[in-house]
């Protein structure tokens, strides 16, 4: 156990905890955080995607080690009060979802994707959502929504 | 989470998922008009696993309440649940359309057993299909009860009143007016749906038929939703249950004393059922690990492979699903006869949720279990036997549910989250992980379906013998015009008659169809090619059902098919099906790499007939999303398994359908009015397999008979023909 400090959605936090335990549940269980959600616990999956220092990782096989002195951002952490991000209301408009489980994750990793790659192509949506599993098929929404965030922060970025 | 209006208390949102406790319900139901309504039990072949019967305690005509408040609000209480199927938004744009009030203004609390009225389960594609023609005729009743009230109010007789806005206006007055709110502030009225009062005719509907957006969607894309595991009560601990190795396997030994020495851990043994706690998930995991156990090994020695022929072998009796003619008289005026095997491996649910519950115990000795199951009701009867208590002392109360597809009709996990609560006088929480939902889920089965068919001079079907293993009969229905046919099953889709499976099977979006409408398409397919037709031209030679006959020509404009018999090496397909009241009609384009055997779906065109659409975009996002799960089952999901093991146990080896895997997706709802709503949750997906095998014949001239086709099959089949 050793104290770990960290930032988490923009608010410094700091935890006492055997820093080989993982951030997933850290997040869920000693923090409260649900919105990142538990899916494979072996990082095939994505829906306990976050961001560290803006690079999308899976928390599963995050161990707190890694995590000390780092930005996390979350799901919750992506609205800006009630404002909704881009891509959280490009996910909205587009009904990027079903059950909604997966979605967290995608939400993250379209929101890291858009960072780095501010105008991709439809494949490299593709490719960079690749590794986010979503049983109930919403695949086709996911993809029009993160392309209509794109071309909205292009736009708005002007 | 909960909206205080001036009297009564409501979830906040229309459609909202929430929970509201007892004590809201019925001051929120203690005024205002509340009507209750009927649902009658679809059909013998759609009954689940268990025996309803005797475990429903509400008389079964009495199935949801609608309620009308002093503030106007409608609330809706129904035991159904949200598991990304939409009916959140469905189902109140119903009652919205026939009460004539603003979608908004209309609440619907889901899966509660406290709040709702019984309900056997979400499934068969059953909530618009079944549950919808009750709600909008219930729906009518009350507004029949309004006008009624504004008529006596109002001095005005009721052929003068008209409806608009959750308004009673007078036709020739409109300041003569009431709100429903007003109608029923302060009297309590109770009615029960008598199936008297008019419907509006399908031509003046304004909500029904329109898109609306999801109410679920801001909580969703925020982290907000919260789900069954999200449930954390004070002083929840995670548990964690000892397992054995292999199905079939019997613990003979557990040593939990290295576990109990972690700190904060502790340790529940009641018999065979051993669980370790504690607040946090992954150090529960690790306990977990520091137990150590022993086992008699599973007697069972099946495998995937030799699975088929243990079916072929197994004991059990068959029955007649259907018949009509002498298939051996209609041999005999056949040309030439046709017979196939069909064999498919089991396939896995898994939703992204894993089954989770959380169970918390009040001191009046209540037990509340939060559960993502599709079936809270008979979950609360499941519990209440395995704690010995009467049934109205649990509640089950479902959260929104991280996708089921038939998988969480089993919902195992809440009662042990249930028991080990009991055990611990603390609340549990019990998240399976991916490798119990691997090992416990309720697998699609296997199957091996025999079809041998005749064909006459005419290009006519004349007889149609199929010997159905391991599906049931669920989509092999024969719509074609086939004088002699018969149709025989061998155990059923659920149930494991005879234990002829090793290891648990049960619903998967639409059951059994998915095998059952693979193998006749398929087998229709060899048959056009025997005839030496195109394969669309030869359904509707055989083909006189105007319904099906009018989603085929729909599908096939869409598509732009153009006759050619098969293969014409253009990798096109075509499948046929019914499911659900549902026709539907897929094809398809697929490229197929001859050096890996890969199979790339390129395109994916479906049209159906639903009848009458409560909301487009979402009976749209439906059908996509069965067209994206039916490519698994299709060409990568088959779970492996050997003596018991289940050698699948997470997605490293198991592929769910990827981004990459996606086609051109193309749907078309055909207009339907005269029809009432049918089913929209699985049809789409009954032809996926079919419509990818055909195209791949079309394209290789190589028919797979054999489900998934995984690459190494798919070369296999086409170094036999080489």
């Amino acid at each position: 156990m050793k104290p770990i400090a960290f930032t988490l959605n923009g608010v410094a936090r700091t935890v006492t905890v055997d820093e080989n335990r993982d951030l997933l549940w850290v997040l869920r269980d000693d923090l409260g955080y649900t919105g990142t959600k538990f899916g494979c616990g072996a990082s095939f999956c994505g829906a306990c995607t976050v961001l560290l220092d803006g690079k999308e990782v899976r928390s599963c096989v995050t161990p707190m080690s890694r995590v000390a002195g780092k930005k996390v951002v979350t799901v919750e952490g992506l609205a800006q009060g009630d404002k909704l991000s881009p891509v959280q209301e490009a996910f909205v408009e587009h009904v990027g979802f079903q059950c909604g489980y997966c979605t967290s994750g995608m939400v993250i990793s379209a929101t890291a994707l858009l960072e780095a790659n501010p105008k991709p192509t439809r494949a490299q949506i593709i490719q960079g959502l690749e590794r986010h599993l979503c049983r109930c098929g919403a695949h086709l929404r996911v993809v029009d929504a993160v392309e209509s965030a794109a071309k909205k922060m292009a736009g708005g970025a002007k | 989470m909960i909206r205080q209006d001036e009297e009564m208390i409501v979830p906040e949102g229309w459609g909202f998922v929430e929970t509201i406790d007892r004590r809201d319900f019925l001051r929120l139901t203690s005024t205002g008009l509340l009507v209750a309504f009927a649902v009658k039990p679809p059909d013998g072949a759609l009954r689940p696993v268990w025996n309803f019967a005797e475990q429903q305690r509400t008389p079964p005509d009495f199935n949801a309440f609608l309620h009308i408040g002093a503030n106007g609000r409608v609330t809706l209480f129904v035991g159904k649940i949200e598991m990304g199927q939409g009916i959140i938004t469905g189902l109140p744009q119903i009652a919205a359309e026939q009460l004539n009030v603003p979608l908004e203004r209309v609440d619907c609390v889901m899966g509660d057993t406290d709040l709702c009225p019984f309900d056997n389960g979400t499934f068969g594609s059953l909530s618009v299909w079944r549950l919808g023609p009750v709600l909008h005729a219930a729906a009518a009743e009350a507004r029949a009860v309004l006008v009624q009230m504004a008529s006596e109010k109002l001095g005005v007789p009721v052929a003068e009143l008209t409806v608009k806005d959750g308004m009673v206006v007078s036709k020739s007055d409109p300041s003569k007016s009431a709100s429903y709110g007003e109608l029923t502030a302060g009297k309590k009225i109770e009615r029960r749906y008598e199936g008297q009062a008019a419907l509006d005719k399908v031509s003046e509907y304004t909500i029904i038929g329109k898109s609306y957006p999801r109410p679920d969607a801001r909580a969703k894309v925020t982290g907000k939703a919260m789900y069954a595991g999200d449930m954390v009560p004070a002083g929840a601990l995670h548990a964690r249950v000892v397992r054995p190795p292999t199905h079939g396997a019997k613990i003979t030994s557990v040593d939990t004393s290295a576990a109990e020495k972690v700190p904060g851990v502790r340790v529940v043994k009641d018999g065979d059922f051993v669980a370790v706690l504690h607040a946090h998930r992954d150090e529960a995991d690790r306990a977990l690990k520091l137990v150590k156990t022993t086992f008699a090994p599973s007697p069972s020695t099946l495998d995937h492979e030799n699975i088929f022929a243990h079916l072929e072998t197994v004991e059990v009796a068959r029955r007649q699903a259907e018949a009509a003619g002498d298939v051996a008289a209609g041999e005999k005026g056949a040309a030439q006869v046709i017979s196939a095997k069909y064999r498919k491996g089991y396939v896995a649910h898994s939703p992204m949720e894993t089954h989770s519950a959380v169970a918390s115990v009040a001191a009046d000795g209540k037990v509340t279990v939060w559960a993502g199951t599709q079936t809270p009701f008979p979950l609360q009867t499941q519990v209440a036997r395995a704690l010995k208590l009467a049934p109205e002392r649990v509640r089950i109360i479902t959260p929104f549910v991280g996708g089921g597809f038939g998988g969480k009709s089993a919902s195992q996990q809440a009662v042990e989250a249930a028991r080990l609560a009991v055990a611990t006088g603390t609340p549990v929480r019990v998240v399976w992980s991916r490798e119990e939902e691997f090992f416990f889920d309720t697998f699609d089965p296997a199957a091996v379906i025999t079809i041998r068919a005749g064909l006459n001079a005419a290009k006519r079907i004349v007889s149609w013998d199929s010997d159905i293993i391991g599906s049931g009969s669920r989509g092999a229905a024969m719509f074609y015009d086939v004088p002699n046919h018969r149709t025989m099953t061998k155990g059923g889709w659920s149930g494991n008659q005879g234990g002829m499976h090793p290891f648990a099977v049960g619903p998967w979006r639409a059951p059994g169809a998915n095998a059952n409408v693979w193998a006749r398409e398929s087998h229709i397919d060899t048959l056009a090619t025997a005839a030496g037709m195109d394969p669309v031209e030869f359904r509707m030679l055989n083909l006189q059902n105007p319904r099906m006959r009018r989603v085929l020509e729909t599908c096939a404009k869409k598509f732009g098919w153009t006759p050619k018999p098969g293969p014409s090496k253009r990798g096109f397909g075509v499948a046929i099906g019914e499911d659900a009241g549902t026709y539907v009609a897929n094809m398809a384009e697929v490229k197929v790499d001859t050096t890996t055997g890969a199979i790339k779906v390129v395109r994916v065109v479906c049209a159906q007939d639903m009848g009458v659409v409560v909301n487009p975009e979402g009976a749209t996002q439906q059908m996509e999303g069965c067209i994206m799960m039916g490519l698994g089952y299709t060409l990568a999901e088959e779970v492996r398994f050997k003596n018991g093991e289940v050698l699948d146990r997470n997605y490293g080896s198991y592929s769910l359908p990827k981004f990459s895997w996606m086609p051109r997706i193309e749907t078309v709802i055909l207009d339907s009015p005269d029809i009432p709503s049918q089913g929209g949750g699985e049809p789409a997906i009954v032809g996926m397999g079919a419509v990818i095998a055909n195209a791949v014949f079309d394209a290789t001239g190589v028919r797979i008979t054999q489900l998934p086709m995984t690459p190494t099959r798919v070369k296999t089949a086409l170094g036999k023909k080489g």
